[in-house]
């Protein structure tokens, strides 16, 4: 299952770079090799926030597979981001299954 | 450059030309600044804030950005076509923008650190260089925190917008909820971020009736007239603000006189009615209101004068075939277009719909007189605070066109007394007339008085008068009756002495006996 995510940021502040790394760290744990991310700076592409309906910045969406997840904020909670991906199953205990791939 | 700065201490305003509301903002909302708009759920915030932009587009040419956080943008488009504002056709022709930050339905957001409202306000400034925006609507502050959680964090990117729309050198509506009526401004304390200037607007049930205001809280720096003012929502058109007393008095007197279509009562007031007076015409029921009201309509001998008269007692029937018994051909005036006759139950609309729907026939058929039978009929439907504002609403646009209004008013005595409408309406009326009953020697007799004809001289006595197939006919003075007006009647007798009502009274048999 080939995962495809954009990260949302508004400029190269610390904040965006704290939310690229974190999630390409998460990403290389979770999904190595059958991920897709794409970094889009809002500030280039103006446009393309209205049309995506970014509010806030730093937002993952996760486009592929369905549904669409989107996670705001630096994405230092790994275990929210984890679950905001659908990579952990919602009800259970973050701590028991950490490490567990799907 | 709009909007000129009319003693509001260096803010100049721009005219939001949503109908009545610049009157009573002094001149619309101060330009280049934000404007909360505050109000509890149904009180017509988002409505008051897409007039806003609608008005902008269609009356001053001015492009808007419409940022939602709550409805989506079609619902926005489909709520507000009933108004007759067409928004697909003004965002294709780049007058109008949305900005839609409302909610994604069914998906979840996940909050995982720290994050910061960078998009949002690109997304506004990048909407309003693309339409070249000069209004800007954030529809409501509340929707960002149901949306991403109440957070101190929040408030300050809030801050943040809130400057950065005063930068874009745009005129701000923010919409805040409220839960009450009468409490704390909003429900977040959003206020702080937009505190310049503050707009609430109620709903809220008086009497079983509902009854909608706006209140300008403060416009800092700049000036506005205080306490709240009634509006109405009006299809096809939006929000119209009643603005009653601040109409200022600046209509001119005339000194013209014109005829009240009987050359008797015309002696009476001193020559006729002034041409841009009130008349009011208080009477019990079955006096000749009615009767005053048609010659004032049909013989007043102005060629070529148009008359409106407003009827709310009876129907147009009713009045054709009374005004035939006292000679009036009703339906031949209104074949010439001298003559509208608009029929209406009072219970039909609210008071302010009343207003507005009069001061449109009256707009659109500019007639020379007009005459409203009775206003009391109208006090019925609505509070007292309600009634009077109508009543002030009313005289005081009909002064404004500077052409006469006659109004009766319907006292509940049979005999004396004074009614609602009467004590109300008083002080703005210049003339007022007086019919009564007269109980002489067991027999209803009626009589004539004027009580009040400003800036002029005019009779004092109480004259009979009597009604047949011509009209009213008025007669000699009651010489020898005291008290009619107070419904307490003492006869001075041939010999001068105090007799009761019915000739033979106790006074009379007490001098009998004493004879």
């Amino acid at each position: 299952m080939k995962y495809l995510i954009k990260l949302y940021v508004t400029g190269q502040t610390a904040r965006s770079l704290l939310a690229i790394a974190n999630l390409r760290r998460i990403c290389e744990d979770e999904l190595k090799g059958r991920y897709e991310l794409i970094v889009i700076d809002v500030l280039e592409r103006p446009q393309l926030a209205e049309d995506e309906k970014i509010l806030a910045t730093p937002t993952v969406v996760k486009e592929l597979p369905h549904p669409i997840r989107r996670i705001i904020g630096d994405l230092s909670d790994s275990e929210r981001v984890l679950l905001g991906l659908d990579l952990r199953p919602c009800s259970g205990e973050p701590e028991t299954l950490s490490g567990e791939r799907r | 450059m709009k909007g000129a700065a009319n003693g509001n201490g260096g803010i100049t305003k721009l005219k939001t030309e949503i109908e009545g509301f610049d009157l009573i903002a002094n001149g619309g909302l101060p330009r280049n600044r934000s404007t909360l708009v505050s109000g509890t759920s149904g009180s017509a915030k988002t409505v008051f804030a897409a007039q806003f932009l609608a008005a902008g587009v269609a009356k001053a040419g001015e492009s808007g950005v419409f940022v939602t956080f709550e409805e989506s943008p079609d619902d926005i488009r489909r709520n507000m076509h009933g108004f007759g504002w067409d928004i697909p056709a003004w965002e294709k022709a780049n007058q109008w923008a949305f900005v839609d930050a409302s909610p994604e339905p069914g998906e979840p957001l996940v909050v995982a650190g720290g994050f910061d409202l960078g998009p949002l306000l690109l997304r506004i400034e990048h909407a309003v260089r693309k339409v070249n925006a000069t209004r800007v609507v954030i529809d409501s502050l509340g929707g960002v925190f149901s949306q991403l959680g109440d957070d101190a964090r929040i408030r300050h990117e809030l801050f943040r917008v809130g400057r950065a729309l005063r930068k874009l050198n745009v005129t701000s509506v923010i919409t805040a909820e409220r839960t009450e009526d009468h409490g704390p401004v909003s429900r977040f304390g959003v206020e702080e971020f937009v505190s310049d200037n503050v707009l609430v607007l109620r709903n809220t049930l008086e009497g079983e009736v509902r009854r909608r205001t706006v209140e300008i809280l403060k416009f800092r720096g700049a000036i506005h007239h205080k306490g709240e003012w009634p509006f109405t929502i009006v299809p096809g058109e939006g929000i119209i603000v009643i603005p009653l007393a601040a109409l200022e008095l600046k209509q001119k007197s005339s000194a013209t006189r014109i005829s009240s279509g009987n050359p008797a009562l015309d002696r009476m007031c001193g020559g006729g009615f002034f041409r841009d007076s009130i008349i009011l015409v208080s009477g019990p029921t079955g006096t000749g209101k009615t009767l005053v009201t048609t010659q004032f309509m049909a013989r007043g001998d102005e060629p070529g004068a148009r008359c409106l008269l407003f009827a709310f007692e009876e129907s147009r029937e009713q009045l054709f075939r009374n005004a035939l018994g006292w000679g009036v051909d009703f339906a031949h005036m209104e074949a010439e277009g001298r003559l509208k006759v608009v029929c209406n139950y009072p219970e039909s609309a609210a008071l302010e719909d009343h207003l507005i729907s009069m001061k449109k026939v009256i707009e659109e058929f500019r007639p020379h007189r007009v005459a409203v039978d009775s206003l009391s009929a109208l006090e019925r439907v609505a509070p007292l605070k309600g009634f009077r504002e109508f009543v002030i609403g009313l005289t005081s646009y009909i002064k404004h066109l500077e052409i006469p209004g006659l109004f009766t008013a319907t006292t509940t005595a049979l005999l004396g007394g004074t009614s609602i409408t009467e004590s109300n309406i008083s002080t703005t009326t210049d003339s007022i007339l007086l019919l009564r009953y007269v109980e002489l020697l067991g027999e209803m007799r009626r009589g004539v008085a004027v009580l009040k004809m400003r800036g002029s001289a005019h009779e004092k006595e109480i004259r009979e008068y009597t009604v047949d197939g011509q009209g009213m006919h008025v007669g000699e003075p009651f010489r020898n009756v005291a008290g009619i007006l107070s419904g307490q009647y003492i006869f001075i007798g041939p010999e001068g002495k105090p007799q009761n009502a019915t000739g033979d009274s106790i006074a009379v048999m007490a001098s009998e006996r004493r004879e």
